[in-house]
Formats: structure tokens, C-alpha cells, sequence
């Protein structure tokens, strides 16, 4: 009914978020990777803001194709209340009722998988320091 | 079916994207993000129908397919062109730029 709502919302704080820490951020680390197994490369470790965009675009993503299937099924209108479930009040407790629990899981696995990525990619980040060669 | 079509989109897309890595020129990224985000909340929403009616949501009828089929490749194609217009609009290798502006001798 209204459910993509929800990771639309989260959409909302996490792009502020992410654009707050943005301009606070210190320059980013710099370090030595070798990305084809010989040669070292510097390289800069990319910031916390970009992994949030990460799940900025996620959320964006999935709250715009889903909103479209609700033009689809006729459940998001271009006129107001915008939402047909809106318009009286036994559909709109119904629609609440979806938010709170579709939308909410749907918010709830988007960030569970990014925390899934950043986690990855830390353990990535930590085995490329690893492979370094010993300095003499 | 829209999130089989969906998950489909999405892979076919991560191995476009890993292939052209790490040069982004064509910001396939961007069809990423999409799709395995929409795949996600479509997967919660399979979730819940499922719990619902149970064996049968492996049943649907031939027409509801069929329409979800349909669904899933408007959504694809909403998709594409949300990218085409984000790479119109950054415009990495310059086309649009090139194409708006003539060099001087």
C-alpha cells in the first residue's frame, strides 16, 4: 500500500547523514596495496560517507521501482491524498499497519545487507594490509 | 515474478559492472544499487505473501504471472532509464559536452 514509504524515509536521513559527514570528514587514510600481487601501490582507503552512500543508493533505488509498482496497482495516485489508502480511515489504519511491518523489515534488511557489505569490506581492507610484504 | 525479473537485472548488471571495473565510464553502478535494492524489499514483500498463503504462492495463476512478468519488465526498463538520464546528465566521457561545443581552430 504505501510500504516503500519507509526505506524512502530512511533514504531521507542517511543522504543527510551522509552529506553532514561529508564536509567534517578528515582527509582520507593513505596506504600501500598491491593490487596485482606485485607491485605496491598507494592508494586511499575510501571514507565512512561513501560506504553510506552505498546505502543511500540502495534505499533510493529500491524506494523508486517500488513506488512505481504502486502507480502500477493503482495504490500511489497523482492527485491528493496521493495515496488511495489514505482516503478512509479502516484503509489507512491497513496501510499503517503494512508500513510498520512490510516497511519496516524492508528498511531493516536493506541496512542489515549493507552492514553485511561494510563488514566484508573491512575484513577485504585488513587482508589486503596483510598480504603486504615485509618491510626490510 | 516481477522479483525473479528484478534479481535477474541485477545480476546481469554486477557482472557488467565487475567486468568494466574499476573504470566507471558508464555508471553501471548506478543500475546496481537499483536493482538489488528494489530486489531486497521485493524479497520482504515475498516474504510476507508467502506467509500468507504458503504452498500456494509457488502456485499463481498463468495471468497473474503473466502480469507480474510484465510488471517486473516495465520496472526494468524504469530502471534503465533512470540510468540513461543519470549518464546523460553526469556525462563521464564528455559525449554531451562534445556534442554541445565545437573545438576552435
Amino acid at each position: 500500500m504505501a510500504c516503500f514509504l519507509v526505506p524512502a524515509a530512511e533514504a531521507v536521513v542517511t543522504t543527510i547523514a551522509a552529506k553532514a559527514m561529508k564536509s567534517k570528514e578528515a582527509a582520507p587514510e593513505t596506504v600501500k596495496v598491491q593490487f596485482d600481487g606485485t607491485h605496491l601501490i598507494e592508494a586511499e582507503k575510501i571514507p565512512f560517507s561513501r560506504k553510506l552512500g552505498w546505502l543511500n543508493k540502495l534505499l533510493w533505488g529500491g524506494s523508486a521501482l517500488l513506488a512505481f509498482e504502486h502507480v502500477w496497482h493503482g495504490e500511489v495516485v497523482p492527485w491528493f491524498p496521493f495515496l488511495t489508502a489514505a482516503s478512509n480511515p479502516a484503509d489507512a489504519a491497513e496501510m499503517l499497519q503494512e508500513m510498520s511491518t512490510v516497511g519496516v523489515t524492508m528498511a531493516a534488511l536493506v541496512t542489515a545487507v549493507w552492514a553485511g557489505m561494510l563488514a566484508v569490506s573491512s575484513a577485504i581492507e585488513k587482508r589486503a594490509q596483510k598480504e603486504l610484504p615485509a618491510e626490510s | 515474478m516481477t522479483l525473479l525479473t528484478t534479481v535477474f537485472a541485477a545480476v546481469i548488471c554486477t557482472v557488467i559492472w565487475y567486468r568494466g571495473a574499476p573504470e566507471s565510464e558508464m555508471k553501471v553502478g548506478v543500475l546496481c544499487w537499483m536493482y538489488w535494492g528494489a530486489s531486497l524489499m521485493w524479497l520482504v514483500d515475498a516474504i510476507f505473501e508467502y506467509a500468507e498463503l504458503n504452498a500456494e504462492y509457488f502456485t499463481p495463476a498463468p495471468t497473474d504471472m503473466l502480469n507480474d512478468f510484465y510488471l517486473g519488465l516495465s520496472v526494468v526498463a524504469l530502471g534503465l532509464v533512470i540510468w540513461l538520464v543519470i549518464l546523460l546528465v553526469k556525462d563521464p566521457k564528455g559525449v554531451v559536452k562534445a556534442a554541445l561545443f565545437r573545438k576552435k581552430n
